[in-house]
């Protein structure tokens, strides 16, 4: 088949390239570690046993892997349709707020089970909605959906702390470590030993996998897709390009809005001011680095998490900040960056 | 200043735009460039103007040779460019956008320069308000500006690419005025343009360029028929008259106005029928494109109404005509009919509209059997980028409903080889067979002549000459093109 | 409330203001050449850390504002080359930018938090301090705060009335006018972002060395880029309604904690949070102001146009694109 050289070569020369990255990133990482007067082996050996070293850091990471993974689903819709959803944030933190208003109802109104599904409902339903107001904002006023959803972010969490504050704050003094916390039967069962909720693990998996259903197997994904690379020409093959942008965004809050509650109901048990703790925006950077596409995404967020669970313990062994794992995971998605530039550039010469 | 070409050449990858053209410019005459769309006019005062860089060839100003790297040194050299599409600065005011490009440093005096333009302007019998934005202004007036800032610049040549096109009678005479009044001054004007009646009115010496090539020149007094042979060459007889009648009425236009390119589209009254093929002829931009958009939905109009099958069609996008049974095939494929990164099977997925899954295995049946029907090279894996132009307009038709009422086509064999011509139009004229409308623009008269019943000529925005093709010829079209009518 | 009162809260928004007032300024321009920096959040934290640490370590506040300029100017000049010259998204540059140089000021000022460093003190102009009322609002500021105020008028002149400034607007117009003209669009484009993030630099600086010094984590200059960002929007561009935009946000901060006292429903959240609504509303304003006039808007009165493009204005055209020369 005369393809299979050329396939071969193509496979060898993305493999060598990816390589490069990796070398790269490891190089410069070194590097800044060494500027700040730490061991460069003693932090990547914290790092990696910080995080993957036993299985309770596992869990760890697990659960943090759990509402990241769901926001980096939700973006891949609003990515696939050319949208810059950076108001992901903002649709964490309604999810969140509207699972705790649901928890709130107390377990007069239903068994623990049913008032934790509705939780999950009511994020996914609010974080939808926040998504969908960001998208007609854009298709109805023109408002372009990087800063409509990033004013929202900020009303998002405004709104946070006005509830933490305010109706919903802790008798006694309202104080920054949120609201009060919820009664032991609205805790996310976790499994013995790890505080590992395999509901969370479950539902995340369940979204991984209808995600890359819709989005390779249903008209609806088809159409993101070709809406996505050419909307004009989209439209005259009949599909209404402002009619699909909604929909993305819907379904983008959505997910990011059950991360919210998750973080609500299985992390946290209550709601706090920083409910989100950055993973709508870290959860941009994965999408990135998976290069928009669904599938090196549970990987990448995996890593990604691992850093950040392992960077904990930095400050307390190497007398470092635990944001080398911001530093490592942003020089990660500079250099995927320049490797696209890089390949863009080379198939111009092509020519 | 004393110009000449010695065989340039320019490349536009695979596209020969300027093949060999070798030309002398006298100093203080106004020298006309004729030639149809894409003949290379614009390419070769691009050239001239050190916008756009030659493959080969030379330049010589004055007998001495020059190479450019960038407008600047054009500009410097005293050679200014007035653009077909105004290249200036709407939300800045007119006094800025004469400035701009002509000071430096952090103290720029503001009052001389009012002076300077107001003075030009005076001297020109234009009318400019220094502090207008510059969006306000009509095309004309944005032109007069640009003429006024290169005068400013000290141009010894001055080149215009269709200064004509969208400005009022008024505002050309104003213009030709100021031309005649640098000319006398001893500056060297280059006209580029494809209506005749402006270049002879005011040129002294015209060259015909013809796909890339030069096919004559003339000096005053003109030859018309010589100059539109030159212009649009020789065409064998066209067919006999069609004897089929046309069946009943598919699109009715009545005094539709509309916008869009430089002219839009004004007054438009035509009626088409069941079965007829029309060629919509005109140099581009003269306003073919706008009723192919207004009359398909894409576009709305301002004024008039449109009937598609006896059903008024006001106000209503273009989904709403495409379940009438109208379909627009766009001249540009995969920037606006093909989805690039979609492969062939994904294409026919795309018209799937009933239910949630995808029918993977009915769309790539879909794919194989029109692919075969079509002949198009590519599998049904193929992505759309990686076909050829040939092919990818095959595969547009391909997904086109089998039985449209009224296709409108822009420029449908553009950049195409011949075989596949060839098979686009045999194809088309089945459709026309059926009962089909095929409404097409092109740039070649000659597809026009020996595929269409019916010619509509397009000129400055207006239906200008509607007749069989049987009762016409290429003199008579080339004339009604140039705006002799 | 009592006169001096008044004049002290005045001067305590003039002064809160002085670090978003440059920053803007500095997006402002970036901006008007046509190139977003989404960096501005993190691009402050940084420039802040490195100024109170050059500052701590050389002992001298000067040197920590040129170290604090540097880091902002380099940081621009990341998203500048990726984005005009590699061809990159300058929103996904300066997005990952945003977070990155945010986690880059965490680690390497880890160190030095909470550590007692140099700082820019009020500077009181003899004369003019002692004006009664406006002596106390404008002139008991440290210099920087003077040269805040300074800036603007800087800013307006050099854009709207030297030549230099008028290349800048055209190149974030039409790049490809400028062009014809005989501009380099993309080296004037990358040389007003880094201009942009040197300001951006200076802000951060100000930030530790002046107003809220010192180095933690959070340090209190978080949020503060994307205010600048929503501010840029808010002014239309134009450097004078983007401070007024600076200082009414500080009003609100500053007047936040009065309003809590006479007003107890509204919560304190909103008037922090308001520069973003009033963001949102400005671009639906444009955005209306513009089909307005495409419809042919003739109808409406003269002044309701007029207001509407006065408290509008327009993004430069090539805004976030990138410019490629035949």
């Amino acid at each position: 088949m005369p393809d299979d050289p050329k396939r071969t070569e193509r496979i060898k020369k993305s493999l060598l390239e990816v390589l490069v990255m990796l070398v790269g990133v490891l190089c410069v990482t070194t590097l800044i570690i060494l500027v700040a007067g730490a061991p460069p082996f003693e932090a990547f050996k914290y790092l990696l046993l910080g995080s993957v070293g036993s299985w309770i850091k596992i869990g760890q990471v697990l659960t943090g892997w759990i509402p990241l993974c769901l926001c980096a689903c939700g973006l891949v819709y609003s990515f696939r349709v050319g949208l810059w959803n950076i108001g992901v944030e903002g649709q964490v933190v309604i999810g969140a707020i509207c699972g705790t208003a649901v928890l709130r109802m107390g377990l007069e109104n239903g068994s623990p089970t049913l008032m934790i599904m509705l939780a999950f409902l009511g994020g996914a339903l609010g974080g939808g909605l926040w998504a969908v107001f960001t998208g007609f904002l854009k298709t109805k006023g023109g408002v372009n959906e990087i800063f409509g959803g990033l004013g929202l972010n900020f009303v998002a969490q405004g709104i946070t702390l006005w509830l933490i504050f305010g109706p919903w704050k802790r008798p006694g003094v309202a104080s920054m470590s949120g609201t009060e916390l919820f009664s032991n039967e609205l805790w996310l069962p976790t499994i013995r030993g790890l505080r590992l909720s395999p509901v969370g693990l479950a539902l995340t998996i369940a979204v991984l996998l209808g995600t890359a259903w819709v989005l390779s197997r249903t008209r609806l994904g088809l159409a993101l897709k070709g809406i996505g690379n050419n909307p004009r020409a989209a439209y005259l093959h009949g599909l209404k390009p402002n009619k699909y942008f909604i929909i993305a965004m819907g379904f983008a809050g959505a997910c990011a809005g059950m991360a919210g509650t998750f973080q609500v109901t299985g992390v946290y048990h209550r709601l706090i001011p920083s409910i989100s703790s950055n993973y709508g925006y870290l959860a941009l950077l994965v999408v990135m680095l998976a290069n928009y596409r669904i599938w090196g995404t549970p990987a990448i967020a995996f890593f990604f998490v691992c850093l950040n669970v392992g960077s904990i313990q930095l400050p307390m062994m190497l007398q470092v900040d635990s944001s080398l794992s911001g530093i490592v995971q942003g020089i990660f998605v500079l250099a995927a960056l320049l490797l696209y530039a890089w390949r863009s550039r080379r198939s111009i010469k092509a020519f | 200043m004393h110009i000449t070409l010695k065989d340039i050449h320019k490349h536009y990858g695979k596209v020969h735009a300027n093949d060999g053209i070798s030309m002398e410019i006298s100093e203080g005459t106004i020298h006309g460039i004729l030639g149809e769309n894409g003949a290379g006019k614009s390419t070769l005062m691009k050239i001239l103007a050190g916008y756009a860089r030659k493959t080969g060839g030379a330049i010589l100003l004055d007998g001495k040779p020059v190479e450019y790297k960038g407008p600047s040194l054009a500009t410097s050299l005293g050679i200014g460019m007035l653009y077909q599409d105004p290249l200036d600065f709407l939300s800045m005011t007119v006094l800025e956008n004469f400035m701009m490009g002509r000071i430096r440093g952090f103290f720029g005096k503001e009052g001389l320069h009012r002076k300077r333009l107001l003075e030009l302007s005076e001297s020109f019998g234009f009318h400019m308000e220094p502090h207008r934005p510059v969006r306000e202004l009509t095309v004309g007036e944005r032109q007069q500006l640009e003429l006024l800032r290169l005068l400013a610049l000290g141009v010894e040549v001055l080149i215009l690419d269709e200064p004509t096109t969208g400005i009022s009678s008024l505002q050309r005479e104003v213009l030709f005025g100021a031309l005649r009044k640098l000319a006398s001054q001893k500056k060297t004007i280059l006209l580029v343009s494809h209506k005749l009646e402006d270049v002879e009115a005011l040129c002294d010496k015209l060259t015909v360029l013809r796909e890339g090539k030069v096919t004559g020149e003339m000096a005053r007094p003109f030859d018309t028929p010589k100059l539109l042979g030159w212009m649009f060459g020789t065409v064998p007889a066209p067919p006999p008259c069609s004897t089929a009648k046309p069946g009943r009425i598919t699109l009715s236009m009545e005094k539709v106005t509309g916008s869009g390119g430089r002219t839009g589209l004004r007054d438009c009254s035509v009626t088409i029928r069941e079965g007829e093929v029309v060629g919509l002829a005109g140099l581009a931009g003269s306003g073919q494109d706008v009723f192919l958009r207004l009359a398909s939905g894409l576009n709305r109009p301002g004024r008039g109404t449109i009937r598609i099958a006896d059903r008024l069609m006001n106000g209503q996008d273009y989904h709403a005509f495409n379940a009438r049974g109208v379909t627009f095939l766009p001249t540009a494929r995969l920037e606006e009919g093909l989805i690039p990164g979609l492969t062939i099977t994904e294409h026919f997925a795309l018209q799937e509209k009933k239910g949630i899954r995808v029918p993977w295995q009915k769309a790539r049946e879909q794919a194989g059997s029109r692919i075969e029907q079509f002949r198009i090279i590519g599998k049904p894996a193929s992505t759309a980028e990686s076909l050829s132009g040939g092919n990818q307009q095959r595969l547009l038709l391909s997904l086109m409903p089998i039985h449209p009422m009224i296709l409108f086509l822009e420029n449908p064999t553009r950049g195409l080889d011949m075989e596949s011509v060839r098979w686009v139009w045999e194809h088309l004229m089945g459709y026309a067979a059926e009962g089909s409308s095929i409404v097409f623009s092109s740039a070649e008269l000659e597809e026009i002549l020996q595929v269409a019943d019916r010619v509509l000529v397009f000129y400055n925005g207006a239906v200008v000459r509607d007749v069989k093709a049987c009762d016409t010829d290429l003199d008579d079209l080339g004339r009604a093109i140039a705006g002799k009518v | 409330m009592s006169d001096v009162n008044i004049a002290i809260i005045l001067g305590s928004i003039v002064a809160g203001a002085a670090p978003i007032v440059i920053a803007a300024l500095g997006e402002t321009i970036s901006e008007k050449a046509g190139v977003i920096n989404l960096s501005l959040d993190g691009s402050i934290l940084l420039s802040a850390m490195v100024a109170f640490v050059v500052a701590f370590e050389t002992k001298s506040v000067m040197l920590g504002f040129a170290g604090g300029a540097v880091a902002g100017a380099l940081v621009a000049a990341v998203v500048g080359l990726f984005s005009i010259y590699l061809g990159q998204s300058q929103v996904a540059v300066g997005f990952v930018l945003t977070l990155t140089a945010r986690d880059l000021a965490y680690f390497f000022g880890n160190p030095y938090a909470r550590q007692y460093g140099p700082q820019m003190g009020p500077w009181p102009i003899p004369g003019l301090r002692e004006i009664p009322f406006l002596g106390t609002v404008f002139f008991h500021h440290a210099v920087i705060i003077y040269l805040s105020m300074l800036m603007i008028a800087v800013c307006w002149w050099y854009m709207y009335r030297t030549p230099k400034g008028l290349r800048l607007r055209a190149v974030g117009e039409h790049p490809a006018a400028a062009y014809a003209r005989g501009t380099d669009s993309r080296r004037i484009q990358m040389w007003y972002t880094v201009l942009g993030g040197l300001l951006v630099g200076i802000a951060g600086a100000t930030f530790s060395l002046c107003t809220k010094s010192g180095w933690g984590r959070p340090q209190g200059a978080e949020g503060t880029g994307w205010i600048a960002l929503a501010i840029v929007i808010f002014g239309g561009w134009h450097p004078a309604k983007v401070a007024f935009g600076a200082y009414l946000f500080s009003f609100l901060q500053v007047m936040g904690i009065q309003f809590q006292g006479w007003w107890p429903s509204i919560p304190a959240q909103v008037f922090q949070v308001a520069p973003f609504p009033l963001m949102i509303f400005t671009l639906l304003l444009m955005y209306a102001a513009q089909k307005g006039s495409d419809t042919g808007a003739e109808r409406a009165s003269p002044f309701l146009r007029r207001l509407i493009s006065f408290l509008s204005g327009s993004p430069p055209g090539a805004l976030g694109k990138s410019f490629r020369p035949e």
